[in-house]
């Protein structure tokens, strides 16, 4: 009878910022990287992070792994919340979630062989498994992702792009994680090794029943991967809604505005659309517009937007949206599409 | 008087590593229409910058570029790089992926793109900061006799590639080369820029070279397109063309690699096995280990890009339709 899946992760009013020092006599500025962030994850899905540079996506990845400690809110595992376990459990928990990073060669250590890197978290987070096990699952796991047995004793430099990002997929899956945080995982390949790369990724979701995070600025690849989708703005969610939701109906005018954006490998279709690219740069995070983030940039901006921060609202189906004035405009873009 | 700018003909690009050469563009031909924008299409290693670093003498010091660059009524491959000055910036011009490294981070903007205008138009100093301010508004640029002053760190990465374009066209060169310009920015950043290429080549005129791995750029703004692989070309033709039925497999692979952001496919069919290593291309045609659709003569003979149809030429010996025929 339950339709929706059980929550793997919930994300309770998560709150980030990092201190800048500038100049000489050093002012003190606050950045905020992530504030107001609530979400859920659900048991087996892949959710998608967009936004643009410096929008916060990779922090908010880092801050559920408790690689960067956030100032406020919770991360909770299970219902156990990640912020509060100390620093020796949080090691063993990550078993469970494992990230798989942009750049595949920098992230793997020159100095291992192949194998020493997929095995290596096994040996803190495994120590009952003997060596030959270990070696064992690393085999499986090379045979999994697409690695020849035989390249075990080679080092990471031998290895291509797309090769060395299995390299990095194999040591995120050797100890059976249930949730994998992929940031920019095919960001730095060739086309043709990104579409292998994603396909992996999807057979291995399949085959492990894992649940992704996936973060990237590509929407094409996310629109591709992802079940739900949820759109950062200047560290604050601006829209959470399914894949088909975001591209078909998109509510919000930052992600209207992103889509618009996209360019579409179809030449004819390329020419029909009529790119009404959204003027000007993202503000600066250390001193953001007030009320709504986005009224700086957005057309349909009116002086109220300059005065309330917009609650993220939940719809009746689940979905999230953060602008005052969504019904207001989705209501003129009818009268337009009648007139 | 034919109507092209730019005629490359047998372009070869060769580097020198210690005990062997590396051959990373082969026989490479096409022309260039005035006002036209050709897009040039393959992954890294394809050969599509280091042939135009080839064809601009910028290729690092063990590079060499043979074949002919013509440009009007000089061929700019073997030129001495004292008379290659007087054509590169003014007549052809060439911007890259990363607008940071392009800039002299100790110099105003002002101050370095004005130094084009007196050097190659003989301006004074006064009229070339005029015309740099008026250039800055040109591209986009809002508050260009302020921005002027300003240093490129100063600047974010979109108007810094705004700053590099300005400066590119401030001579208005009869060619325009890009390499991979949008690369490195944000999707809405990106809109801007290509809607601003539209913009500038239609009013200046200027043909441009568009160098990417993008085939949503490419549809975007491509009259013409160059497929790149393995250091050749293996696919030219007009855009909706190559797109909508392509002749060879690895254009074809390309197209059926890339996501789509209308709709949403299950799986994508990408090409199997990986590019090849530039010192060990395979026998025959150098796409034969990868593409489904190799035969026996594909293992020995290497296909010559041959004419097929209106303005289309391939290198591919096979000749039945390929869309019917799923890559494995």
């Amino acid at each position: 009878m339950n339709q929706t899946p059980a929550n793997l992760l919930e994300i309770r009013d998560l709150k980030k910022t990092f201190s800048i020092a500038t100049g000489l006599f050093s002012r003190q500025l606050t950045l905020t990287a992530l504030a107001d962030i609530n979400f859920n994850v659900r048991q087996g899905e892949t959710l998608g992070i967009v936004g643009e540079s410096g929008c916060g996506k990779s922090t908010l990845g880092r801050c559920i792994l408790q690689l960067i400690s956030p100032d406020e809110g919770q991360v909770l595992w299970l219902g156990q919340d990640l912020t509060r376990v100390p620093a020796e459990e949080m090691r063993k928990r990550r078993a469970d979630l494992q990230i798989i990073f942009q750049d595949p060669l920098a992230s793997l250590n020159p100095r291992m062989t192949v194998g020493e890197i997929i095995e290596d978290p096994l040996r803190t987070l495994r120590p009952e498994m003997n060596k030959t096990e270990r070696r064992a699952r690393v085999v499986r796991i090379m045979e999994s992702v697409g690695l020849l047995p035989e390249m075990i004793n080679r080092y990471p430099h031998e290895f291509s792009g797309g090769q060395a990002q299995r390299i990095g997929i194999a040591r995120a899956l050797i100890t059976e994680p249930k949730l994998i945080v992929c940031d920019e995982p095919v960001s730095a390949l060739d086309v043709s090794i990104q579409a292998q790369i994603l396909n992996l990724l999807a057979e291995l979701k399949d085959e492990f029943g894992l649940t992704l995070i996936f973060i990237s600025h590509n929407l094409s690849v996310v629109r591709h991967v992802s079940d739900r989708i949820l759109v950062l703005y200047l560290g604050r969610i601006v829209e959470l809604a399914t894949g088909d939701e975001i591209y078909e109906d998109p509510k919000h005018p930052y992600t209207t505005a992103l889509l618009t954006a996209v360019p579409i490998p179809d030449p004819k279709l390329a020419r029909q659309r009529n790119i009404d690219a959204l003027k000007g740069e993202i503000p600066s995070p250390i001193n953001p517009p007030s009320g709504c983030t986005f009224r700086t940039r957005c057309r349909h901006a009116q002086p109220q937007c300059a005065e309330t921060r917009p609650p993220l609202e939940t719809l009746e189906n689940g979905r999230l949206v953060a602008c005052i004035r969504w019904r207001e405009i989705e209501a003129e873009k009818a009268a337009l599409a009648e007139a | 008087m034919s109507d092209y700018v730019l005629s490359i003909q047998d372009l070869s690009v060769t580097f020198a590593l210690h005990d062997t050469e590396v051959q990373a563009v082969r026989e490479m031909n096409f022309d260039l229409r005035a006002g036209e924008t050709l897009a040039v299409v393959g992954e890294s290693g394809s050969g599509k910058s280091q042939a135009f670093l080839g064809i601009m003498g910028l290729l690092a010091k063990n590079g060499r570029a043979t074949g002919k660059a013509v440009l009007g009524d000089v061929n700019l491959l073997g030129m001495a790089p004292s008379r290659l000055d007087a054509y590169r910036g003014k007549d052809i011009a060439m911007i890259f992926q990363d607008p940071m490294t392009s800039l002299n981070p100790s110099l105003k903007i002002k101050t370095q793109l004005s130094e084009v205008l007196v050097k190659h138009r003989g301006f004074d100093t006064r009229k070339a900061e005029m015309t740099t301010i008026e250039m800055l508004e040109r591209v986009g640029i809002p508050e260009p006799a302020k921005r002027a002053n300003a240093y490129p760190h100063e600047m974010s990465g979109g108007m810094r590639q705004r700053v590099m374009i300005a400066m590119a066209l401030l001579c208005q060169p009869k060619i325009l080369i890009a390499d991979e310009p949008t690369t490195a920015l944000d999707v809405t950043v990106q809109a801007q820029m290509l809607d601003l290429f539209k913009t500038l080549t239609e009013d200046f005129g200027t043909s441009l070279v568009m160098i990417t791995h993008d085939l949503g750029v490419v549809a975007g703004v491509a009259d013409r397109m160059m497929v790149m692989y393995g250091g050749r070309a293996v696919e030219k033709g007009k855009v909706d063309d190559l797109f909508y039925d392509p002749r060879h497999p690895y254009t074809l692979g390309l197209l059926h690699s890339t996501p789509h952001i209308a709709h949403r496919a299950a799986r994508l069919d990408p090409i199997q096995g990986l590019p090849p290593s530039l010192e060990h291309l395979p026998k025959g045609c150098s796409f034969n280990p990868r593409c489904a659709f190799c035969f026996d003569r594909c293992l020995e003979e290497r296909p010559p890009l041959t004419p097929v149809g209106d303005e289309r030429e391939k290198a591919c010996f096979f000749e039945g339709p390929l869309q019917s025929k799923k890559v494995a």
